[in-house]
C-alpha cells in the first residue's frame, strides 16, 4: 500500500516538474497543479494511512487515539494547503492571459528565445 | 576639545557655504578663509603643550573595538601636519578667489574644499586606526570631487575617476590593513599601536599587514607603479592641485608611513619595499618630468619624484633619515605649492600652459619671475633654500647604508642621477618659460596678475628663502617636535647649519646641479626638446584597458548567466532540491525499506492507474491545452478520491469542489491562450528535464515511503483528538483544528486567498477596463483594449442555461447547510464559500456576467474585506475578557431548525471565512468570464 | 496565568493591525481616508515593534499563546531580540514605503495602501511565529503580497518578471509544505521550539529524514534569500518594481535568511545549518556577492545596480550566518539594518532620478539633459550609494569594519576579506561610473582642449531651476539615512546588542522555555487536556 501510494506520489512530482520546466505559462500552470497534487497527498501521508477513521468524534465510547482515528492534523494541513494553492493557480492563470495580452505571446519570459 | 573643533569647523563651513550664492566670490572666500583662519587658531592653541612634549588628545567612546574611539591625537607629528595643512590651505583660498573664473561654481569649490580640509585634518589627527582609515576614505572622496570640479571636461571626469578608483582601492586595502594591524597590538589606539612595534613586527601576519599598509600608502602619494594617476588629477582647477597634489592629499601616504614608522618599520620586508620602491619612483618621476611639455604635468611628475626620494627616507629608517623625511614633507610642501601657484598664474594670464609656446615671459611679468625662481631654485636642491637642507641629509643618509651591498652602491648613485634630473626640469621651468625666446601665438596677452594672487606664492617662496638661511631658528623647534615620533625615541645628533664642510654629499649636490644645468642645456640646443613628444603613458593605458575588459568582461558574464530564462532558474532551484533530498543519505547508505505487509486492495490499484494515466496524459498531450486539463482534472478527481477512502471527508470535499473551480479557470482563461503550446525545438532538452524531473520525483517518493513504513511515535495528533469536543465543542476534529487550535493559519489562508482574487481582478481589470463591476451595464464595452486576445467566446451549454436559475438558490442552501454543520460533521465555512461561489458561477456561465449584474449588484472586491475583517474582529473580541487572539468561546442550546447543537464562538470566524472565501472565488471566476464576455 | 492586558496582547498586534486595516481598506473600497488610515496603522506598528524590542532587549523571550492553545498543540508567538530586530526594520521600510508612493502611486493605485498592509501583516507574522507551519502560511501571505505590490503598477516588464517571480516562489512553497510536513511525519510536531527538543533526541534511523527535510527547507528560504544559484530571479523582479516597492523588497531578501538563522539554529544547535551543511552556507554567501559584485559592474542602470547590491548584502549575511560564530552572527544583525535601509534608501533615489529624467532616460547611466533639482538628486545619490558600497562616513563603513573584524579568526578569512572588499570597490566604481555621466557628463557643455583649463566653465547650477523631486520620496530617503546615521553614532551600544542577539540566537534553550513553559489563560476557554 505504502509503495503504491508513494510512487503516485513520486510519479505525479516528476510530471508536475517536467511540465513547469516547458516554457509556456499555461503548461507551467498544469505543471503545477501537479506539484501541488502530489504535495497535498505527502502532507496527507505525513500522518499515515487510515482506511474507515474519518476523524469524526460521533461515538463517545471510541477512545480518541490514532488508534481509532485517522490523524487530523495533516488533514487541517492540506486544506490550508488546497485553498492556498488554488490562490495561486488563479493569479498565475491570470498571469498568463495578462501577459499574453501584453506581448502577443503566452512564453513564460516574455518572447521565444 | 580644541583639536575636535579643529576638525569639525571645515565640515560646518562647508555646509554653510553650499547654502550661499554660488556666485558670491568674495562672500565665500572670506567665509572659507575666516573658517580655515580659525581652524589655524584652534589648531596653534595647542602648539605649547606640544612642543614641551606632551600628546594633547580627546575621545568619545566609539566603535565596538578595543581602543576605537571617536577620539582624536596630536602629538608633534600630526600638529606639525595639521598646521601645514591649515596655513596652506588659507593661502590657497585666498589664491583661488582670483583664479576661479567668474562663472564657476565658486560657492561649490570652496564647499568641497574645506570637505577634503576636514577630512585632512581628520586624518592627521585620528587618536586611533579606524578614524584614520575613515577620514583617509573621506579625502579620497572629496578629492574625486574636486578634481572633477569642471565638470564639463572629459579629461576632468576622468582623471577624478581614476584617482578615485585608485585612491580609494588603496584605501580598501589600508583598512584591511588596519584591522590586522589593530588585531596584533590588540588595540586600535594610537599610543597602544605604536608602543608594540616589538610584538607586532613579530607577529605571523606581518608581512600581509605590511603589504596592506604599503599599498594605501603607495597608491595614495602616487608611488611607482601605482602613480599614474596624478598627472591626470592634474585635470583639476590649479588650486586644487596646488593643495592636493602637492602640500597635502599625496602626503597622506608619507604621513602614514611615518605616523606608524615606530610600529611596523625596522625589518628588512620593510626596507625593501618602502626604499625599493622610493627608489624607482625618484628616478621615474624626475625623468619623466623632464619631458613634459606641460607646466602643470613637469610639475606632476617632480611631485612623484620628490614622494619617493620621502619614501625612500622613511624606508631607509635610520633616526636620521626620518628627521631628513619630515623635513623634506615640510620643505616640498612649501616650495611646490608655490611653484603650483606660479603656473597657475602663468596659465591665467597666458590662457595655456604649454611650455612650447609660452617663452621669455619675465619681459611682461618680472615679480612671478622672481617668485618662481626662487622656488624652482628650492626644487633644484640650491644652496641657501630649504630643499638644499634636506636633500644634502638626503645624500648624507644615503650613503649610511650599511648591510645590504647592493643598495649601498645603487641608491648613492641613482639618488644624484635622480636629484640631476629635478635640477633639468627645475632649470628648464624657468628657463623655457621666462627666457629662451618670445612667446609665440598665445590665446591672451600676458601681464602681472593681480596683486593678491601673488602674494600666497609670495609668501611661501620667502618661507623657502627664510627656512634656506635660518633653518634652526625657523623650523628648528617643529621639526623636532614633528621628527620625535616618527624616530620613536631620543633625536639623533643632526645640525641644521648650512655648511657642513666639504663633504661627499655637498660634492653630490654640486655635480647634480652642474650636471643637470648641463643636460638640460644641451637637451633644449642639441636635441630640440620642444620637439620631442614624450608621454609616458603606458600606466594609464594599461589602466583603462584593464578597466574596460573588467566591465566589458563583467556584463558579457552577467547576460550570460542571468539569461532571463526562467526555465535555467528552476532547473537549478530543482537540483538543488534533488541534492537537498539526496545529500544527508551520503555516508549513512540510505535507508532499509521494511516491507510493508499490508497488500494493495484492488481498488487502490485502479485508482493509483488511473491518477497515474491521468498525469502521464497531461504529459503526453501537454501541447493540446483542453486535453491536457481535462487529464489534469481526472488526476485531481482521482486524488480526492483516496482522500476520501483514506478517511479524510473534508479534505475530498474541498479537494474536489476546488477541482471543479480551478478546471473552470483554466477553462475560461484558454480562451485568451493559444489552444496549442507550439512545439518545442531540441528532443535533448526536454529529456534532459525528464530526468532531473525523474530523480527529483523519485526522491521525494522515497521520502514519502520512509515515513509511510514507520510507526507516528509521540505525535501531537491525539491531543486534537481528545481535546476536540472538550475544549472545542466540535466532533469534526479537522473543521476544529482550522477554526480553533490552528485559527491563525486559517486567517491566513484566506487572506491570501483574498489578496490572490484581489490580484487576478487587479491584473485583468486593465484589460476588461472594468474597475468596478456594478458600473457595467449589459453588453457594455465592446471592442475596449484587450488587444491579442481572440473573441472565441463558444456557444455556452443550453442545459447550464435554463438550469442556471433553479440552480443558484439550490447551491446557496446548500452552502448555508454545509457551513452550519461543518463544526460538527464535514463541511464549514470553506466547504460552504466554495459551494456557494460554484453554485452562483453557474448562471454566470449560464446567461453571462451582465445578465446577472444588471440585476444584482455584486461588490465582491468588498465581500473580501468584509469577511476578512469579520474574522479578525471575532479573534480581537476575545481581548475584551483578557484572553489571547482568535480565542473562542462556546455554549451549548437548541437552534430553531437545527435542534441542539453546540455554539461556538469559532463559528463566527468561520462566517469570516464563508464570506471571503465565496466573494474571492467569485471574484476571480467572474473576472476572466467578464473577459470572454467582450 | 491570568487574563491578558494590553501590553501581554503586543506580540500579536504586529500581526493583526495591519491585517485588520488591510481588510477594512478593501472593505472601505476605493476611499480618500485609506492611505492616511494605512499610515497610522504602520505608526502604530512601529510603536508596538518598539515597545517589543524594549521588552526583548534585557534577553527576555516573549512567547504568545493563539487562541490560547499551550503550544506545541496550538500555535504559538516568540519575539526575542532578532525578532523585535526584524520588526523595528520592516515597520521603518514599511513607512518609507508609503511615504515614497505619496508620490502618485498612491493616488494611481488605490489599492496600494491595503495591499502595503497585507505585506506587513505576513512580514510580521513570519518573524513572530514559532510554528513551522505558521511559518509557511505567513510567507505565503507575504508572498501574494509582494507579488500584488509588484504587479500593482503592472506594466509589461513587471508581469513578465512576476511570472518568473510567482513560478519560482510557487516552487520553493512546495518545497517549504514537503519539508515542514517531513517534519511532522518524523518528529510528530510542528511547534519549532518542540522540533527543537525532538530533533535533539531524534532516533539515528531517522536522523537523515530530519536533515533531509531541514536541507530542503534551506533550499526553499534559499530561493527567498536570493541565494547563488537560485537567485537570478531578483535582479529583474525588483528592477521591474515600482521604486518604492522595490525599496520595500529590500527585506523581502532578509525574511529568508531570518528562516535559515532561525530554523537553522533551532534544527540544529549553535551551529545552525554550519553544523550540517558544512561550509555551503559560507560558500553560497561568498559566491553570490562576488556574484553581485560582478553584476553590478555590468548594470547599465542605477536600480539593476541596487537590485545586485541587496543580492550582495544577502550573500554578505549568508557568508555570516555560515561562519556562524558568535562574533560572525552579531555583525551580521548589525549588517542587516544597514544594508536595508541603505537598499531601500538608493532605490528610491533611482525612483527620484527616473521621475526627474522622464522616461527616455530614467535612471540609465547615460549622458542626457542636467536632471531638474540635480544638487538635491546628486547629494541624496552620493550619500546613499557611499553607504550601500560601504564607504565612510556612513554605516557601511562600520559595518564592514565590524563584519570584517568578526570574521579575523576563521580559516575562511582571507577569501572573506579579499571578496568583501573588492565587493566595495566594484560597487564604488560602477556607481562612480554612473554618477559621472548622470550627473556631471550631463552638464557637459562641448569638451574643452586638455591643456586650457581657464575656459569659461560651461553650466551655471545656481540658475537651474530647482523642480522640488517628490516630496514623500525624499522624506522617505532621509528618513532611512536618518536611521543609518544613528547606526553609525550609536555603533558601539548597537554592537554589543547585536552581539547578545546573536547569542540569544545560538542558545535556543531560552527560546524553548519559553514557548513551552508558556501556560494559557485560566477561565471560561478551557485549556485542553494533555495526552
Amino acid at each position: 500500500m505504502a509503495l503504491l501510494y508513494a510512487s503516485g506520489i513520486g510519479l505525479l512530482t516528476a510530471a508536475g516538474i517536467w511540465l513547469m520546466l516547458r516554457t509556456r505559462s499555461f503548461d507551467a500552470v498544469l505543471g503545477l497543479t501537479l506539484l501541488s497534487y502530489a504535495v497535498n497527498l505527502f502532507v496527507f501521508a505525513m500522518g499515515r494511512l487510515h482506511v474507515a477513521a474519518a476523524p469524526l468524534l460521533r461515538d463517545p465510547s471510541l477512545e480518541p487515539a490514532l488508534a481509532n482515528y485517522a490523524d487530523p492534523l495533516p488533514q487541517a494541513l492540506v486544506l490550508t494547503a488546497i485553498v492556498i494553492s488554488f490562490g495561486m493557480t488563479a493569479v498565475l492563470l491570470a498571469l498568463a492571459v495578462r501577459s499574453r495580452i501584453d506581448s502577443g505571446d503566452d512564453h513564460v519570459d516574455g518572447d521565444a528565445p | 576639545m580644541s583639536l575636535a573643533l579643529a576638525v569639525a569647523l571645515p565640515f560646518l563651513a562647508a555646509l554653510l557655504l553650499f547654502a550661499l550664492p554660488n556666485r558670491a566670490r568674495n562672500l565665500t572666500a572670506t567665509v572659507a578663509g575666516a573658517a580655515t583662519l580659525l581652524t589655524l587658531a584652534l589648531l596653534a592653541v595647542n602648539l605649547p603643550a606640544v612642543l614641551a612634549g606632551q600628546v594633547v588628545s580627546i575621545d568619545w567612546a566609539w566603535l565596538p573595538f578595543a581602543g576605537a574611539d571617536f577620539g582624536f591625537r596630536a602629538d608633534g607629528l600630526a600638529l606639525v601636519f595639521a598646521l601645514l595643512v591649515a596655513a596652506i590651505g588659507a593661502l590657497v583660498i585666498l589664491y583661488a578667489r582670483y583664479y576661479l573664473a567668474v562663472e564657476d561654481p565658486i560657492a561649490r569649490f570652496y564647499a568641497f574644499f574645506l570637505t577634503f580640509m576636514g577630512a585632512m585634518l581628520g586624518l592627521v589627527l585620528a587618536g586611533n586606526l579606524l578614524l584614520l582609515a575613515v577620514f583617509w576614505e573621506l579625502t579620497s572622496l572629496a578629492s574625486f570631487l574636486l578634481i572633477g570640479y569642471w565638470q564639463h571636461r572629459a579629461d576632468a571626469r576622468q582623471g577624478a575617476r581614476m584617482a578615485l578608483l585608485v585612491t580609494g582601492a588603496g584605501g580598501l586595502c589600508l583598512l584591511g590593513g588596519v584591522l590586522l594591524l589593530g588585531s596584533m597590538a590588540g588595540s586600535f589606539d594610537l599610543d597602544v599601536v605604536l608602543a608594540s612595534g616589538a610584538q607586532i613586527r613579530a607577529h605571523p601576519a606581518y608581512l600581509p599587514m605590511l603589504v596592506l599598509v604599503l599599498l594605501g600608502a603607495f597608491t595614495k602619494s602616487a608611488q611607482f607603479p601605482l602613480h599614474f594617476w596624478l598627472p591626470h588629477a592634474m585635470a583639476a582647477p590649479t588650486p586644487v592641485s596646488a593643495y592636493l597634489h602637492s602640500a597635502t592629499m599625496v602626503k597622506a601616504g608619507v604621513f602614514l608611513l611615518a605616523r606608524l614608522h615606530p610600529a611596523i618599520a625596522g625589518t628588512d620586508a620593510w626596507f625593501y619595499l618602502v626604499t625599493g620602491t622610493g627608489l624607482a619612483t625618484l628616478l621615474v618621476g624626475a625623468w619623466t618630468a623632464v619631458w613634459q611639455h606641460d607646466l602643470k604635468g613637469l610639475l606632476a611628475w617632480s611631485t612623484i619624484s620628490h614622494l619617493g626620494l620621502i619614501t625612500l627616507l622613511l624606508g631607509l629608517d635610520t633616526p636620521l633619515a626620518s628627521v631628513a623625511a619630515v623635513f623634506h614633507i615640510l620643505n616640498h610642501a612649501t616650495f611646490k605649492a608655490s611653484l603650483f601657484m606660479a603656473a597657475g598664474i602663468i596659465d591665467h594670464e597666458c590662457g595655456t600652459r604649454d611650455m612650447r609656446r609660452i617663452n621669455g615671459l619675465w619681459k611682461y611679468m618680472p615679480v612671478t619671475t622672481v617668485l618662481a625662481i626662487v622656488a624652482a631654485a628650492a626644487m633644484a636642491g640650491v644652496p641657501l633654500l630649504n630643499g638644499f637642507l634636506s636633500k644634502e641629509m638626503f645624500f648624507a643618509e644615503t650613503l649610511q647604508i650599511s648591510s645590504h651591498p647592493f643598495m649601498r652602491l645603487a641608491v648613492p648613485i641613482i639618488a644624484t642621477l635622480a636629484a640631476g634630473f629635478s635640477v633639468a626640469y627645475s632649470v628648464r621651468f624657468i628657463h623655457d618659460v621666462f627666457w629662451n625666446g618670445k612667446p609665440h601665438d598665445l590665446p591672451r596677452n600676458p601681464h602681472e596678475p593681480p596683486f593678491w594672487m601673488m602674494v600666497p606664492a609670495g609668501l611661501l617662496a620667502l618661507l623657502c628663502l627664510l627656512v634656506g638661511v635660518l633653518p634652526s631658528t625657523t623650523v628648528g623647534a617643529l621639526l623636532a617636535v614633528a621628527a620625535g615620533p616618527v624616530v620613536g625615541g631620543p633625536l639623533p645628533e643632526y645640525s641644521l647649519a648650512i655648511w657642513h664642510g666639504l663633504n661627499l654629499p655637498l660634492l653630490m649636490s654640486a655635480l647634480a646641479l652642474a650636471a643637470g644645468a648641463a643636460f638640460y642645456f644641451s637637451l633644449q640646443r642639441i636635441d630640440r626638446l620642444h620637439e620631442h613628444v614624450h608621454l609616458p603613458r603606458g600606466a594609464k593605458e594599461v589602466f583603462d584597458a584593464l578597466l574596460g575588459a573588467v566591465l566589458g568582461g563583467a556584463r558579457f558574464f552577467t547576460l550570460k548567466v542571468v539569461n532571463g530564462h526562467l526555465h535555467r532558474y528552476l532547473t537549478f532551484a530543482v537540483l538543488a532540491t534533488f541534492v537537498a533530498v539526496g545529500l544527508p543519505w551520503l555516508g549513512r547508505g540510505g535507508f532499509v525499506p521494511d516491507v510493508d505487509a499490508a497488500l494493495p486492495a484492488p481498488l487502490a490499484i485502479v485508482l493509483w492507474l488511473l491518477g497515474c494515466s491521468g498525469a502521464l496524459g497531461a504529459l503526453v498531450w501537454h501541447r493540446q491545452r483542453f486535453v491536457a486539463t481535462l487529464f489534469v482534472g481526472l488526476t485531481g478527481l482521482v486524488v480526492s478520491l483516496v482522500f476520501a477512502l483514506l478517511s479524510a471527508p473534508d479534505v475530498a470535499l474541498t479537494q474536489l469542489l476546488v477541482e471543479v473551480a480551478s478546471v473552470l479557470l483554466a477553462m475560461l482563461s484558454l480562451h485568451f491562450l493559444p489552444k496549442l503550446s507550439p512545439p518545442e525545438p531540441g528532443f535533448a532538452r526536454r529529456a534532459a528535464d525528464a530526468a532531473i524531473a525523474g530523480i527529483t520525483g523519485c526522491g521525494i517518493g522515497a521520502l514519502a515511503y520512509a515515513v509511510l513504513v514507520r510507526p507516528p511515535d509521540a505525535s501531537i495528533a491525539p491531543w486534537f483528538l481528545a481535546n476536540a469536543i472538550p475544549g472545542a465543542a466540535g466532533q469534526n476534529a479537522v473543521n476544529v483544528i482550522i477554526v480553533d487550535f490552528r485559527g491563525l493559519d486559517t486567517l491566513g489562508e484566506v487572506a491570501v486567498l483574498g489578496i490572490a482574487a484581489l490580484l487576478v481582478a487587479l491584473l485583468l481589470a486593465q484589460v476588461t477596463g472594468a474597475q468596478a463591476p456594478s458600473r457595467r451595464t449589459a453588453d457594455g464595452g465592446g471592442g475596449g483594449d484587450d488587444s491579442g486576445a481572440p473573441a472565441t467566446g463558444d456557444p455556452r451549454p443550453l442545459m447550464l442555461e435554463t438550469v442556471g436559475p433553479v440552480l443558484l438558490p439550490l447551491a446557496a442552501v446548500l452552502a448555508i447547510w454545509f457551513f452550519i454543520r461543518g463544526h460538527n460533521d464535514p463541511g464549514g465555512g470553506f466547504i460552504g464559500g466554495l459551494t456557494l461561489a460554484l453554485g452562483m458561477l453557474v448562471p454566470f456561465i449560464g446567461r453571462g456576467i451582465d445578465w446577472v449584474e444588471s440585476r444584482v449588484r455584486l461588490q465582491l472586491q468588498r465581500w473580501i474585506g468584509v469577511g476578512l475583517a469579520f474574522a479578525t474582529l471575532s479573534g480581537i473580541a476575545s481581548f475584551v475578557v483578557g484572553h489571547p487572539f482568535l480565542t473562542s468561546h462556546y455554549f451549548e442550546g437548541e437552534l430553531p431548525l437545527l435542534g441542539k447543537s453546540s455554539l461556538a464562538s469559532a463559528m463566527f470566524f468561520d462566517l469570516g471565512v464563508f464570506v471571503a472565501v465565496a466573494g474571492a472565488t467569485l471574484l476571480a471566476l467572474t473576472t476572466i468570464g467578464r473577459m470572454e464576455r467582450r | 496565568m491570568n487574563a491578558l492586558t494590553l501590553i501581554d496582547q503586543l506580540p500579536v498586534l504586529p500581526i493583526v493591525i495591519p491585517l485588520l486595516v488591510g481588510a477594512l481598506l478593501v472593505a472601505l473600497g476605493h476611499h480618500a481616508a485609506a492611505a492616511p488610515l494605512g499610515f497610522a496603522s504602520l505608526l502604530l506598528v512601529l510603536g508596538c515593534a518598539a515597545a517589543l524590542g524594549v521588552q526583548t532587549a534585557g534577553g527576555t523571550v516573549i512567547s504568545y499563546l493563539a487562541g490560547n492553545w499551550q503550544a506545541p498543540f496550538g500555535i504559538a508567538l516568540a519575539v526575542d531580540r532578532l525578532a523585535a530586530l526584524m520588526l523595528l526594520v520592516t515597520a521603518l521600510i514599511a513607512i518609507a514605503c508609503q511615504l515614497a508612493a505619496a508620490d502618485g502611486l498612491l493616488q494611481r493605485h488605490p489599492r496600494f495602501p491595503a495591499l502595503l498592509q497585507f505585506q506587513v501583516a505576513g512580514l510580521n507574522g513570519a518573524f513572530l511565529t514559532a510554528d513551522l507551519f505558521n511559518l509557511f502560511v505567513f510567507f505565503e501571505v507575504l508572498l501574494i503580497a509582494s507579488y500584488a505590490l509588484l504587479m500593482v503598477t503592472s506594466g509589461r516588464e513587471a508581469v513578465r518578471a512576476g511570472v518568473h517571480y510567482v513560478v519560482i516562489n510557487l516552487f520553493s512553497s512546495a518545497l517549504f509544505l514537503l519539508a515542514a510536513a517531513l517534519l511532522y511525519g518524523v518528529l510528530g510536531t510542528l511547534n519549532m521550539a518542540d522540533l527543537s527538543l525532538r530533533v535533539a533526541a531524534v532516533a539515528p534511523q531517522d536522523r537523515a529524514l530530519v536533515e533531509a527535510a531541514g536541507l530542503m527547507l534551506l533550499v526553499a528560504f534559499g530561493i527567498k534569500a536570493a541565494a547563488l544559484p537560485l537567485g537570478f530571479w531578483l535582479p529583474a523582479t525588483y528592477g521591474a518594481a515600482a521604486a518604492p516597492v522595490a525599496a520595500l523588497f529590500a527585506v523581502m531578501t532578509k525574511v529568508g535568511l531570518y528562516a535559515i538563522a532561525r530554523v537553522g539554529t533551532l534544527l540544529f544547535g549553535a551551529g545552525g545549518y554550519a553544523s550540517v551543511s558544512g561550509p555551503v552556507l559560507l560558500v553560497v554567501g561568498l559566491a553570490t556577492l562576488a556574484f553581485a559584485a560582478i553584476g553590478g559592474l555590468a548594470a547599465r542602470d542605477l536600480r539593476t545596480l541596487a537590485a545586485w547590491m541587496i543580492c550582495g548584502s544577502a550573500g554578505t549575511l549568508l557568508m555570516l550566518v555560515g561562519v556562524g560564530t558568535h562574533a560572525s552572527l552579531g555583525a551580521a544583525l548589525f549588517y542587516l539594518p544597514h544594508a536595508t535601509f541603505a537598499a531601500a534608501a538608493l532605490m528610491l533615489v533611482a525612483g527620484l532620478l527616473a521621475s526627474a529624467r522622464g522616461t527616455a532616460l530614467a535612471d540609465r547611466f547615460e549622458a542626457g539633459p542636467r536632471p531638474a533639482g540635480a544638487t538635491l538628486l546628486g547629494t541624496l545619490f552620493v550619500v546613499c550609494g557611499l553607504a550601500s558600497a560601504g564607504l565612510p562616513p556612513f554605516s557601511g563603513f562600520v559595518a564592514k569594519a565590524i563584519l570584517l573584524d568578526s570574521v579575523i579568526d576563521s580559516p575562511a578569512a582571507v577569501a572573506i576579506w579579499i571578496v568583501v572588499l573588492g565587493a566595495s570597490l566594484a560597487w564604488v566604481v560602477a556607481l562612480s561610473r554612473g554618477g559621472s555621466l548622470v550627473f556631471w557628463k550631463s552638464a557637459a557643455a562641448p569638451e574643452g582642449a586638455p591643456l586650457d583649463e581657464a575656459q569659461p566653465a560651461a553650466f551655471q547650477p545656481g540658475e537651474l531651476h530647482e523642480a522640488e523631486p517628490r516630496p514623500g520620496a525624499v522624506s522617505a530617503i532621509v528618513l532611512l539615512a536618518a536611521a543609518g546615521v544613528a547606526i553609525v553614532l550609536f555603533a558601539a551600544p548597537l554592537a554589543r546588542h547585536f552581539a547578545r542577539a546573536g547569542a540569544q540566537l545560538q542558545s535556543p534553550s531560552d527560546y524553548r522555555e519559553a514557548v513551552l513553559g508558556r501556560m494559557p489563560v485560566s477561565g471560561t476557554a478551557p485549556a485542553g487536556v494533555a495526552p
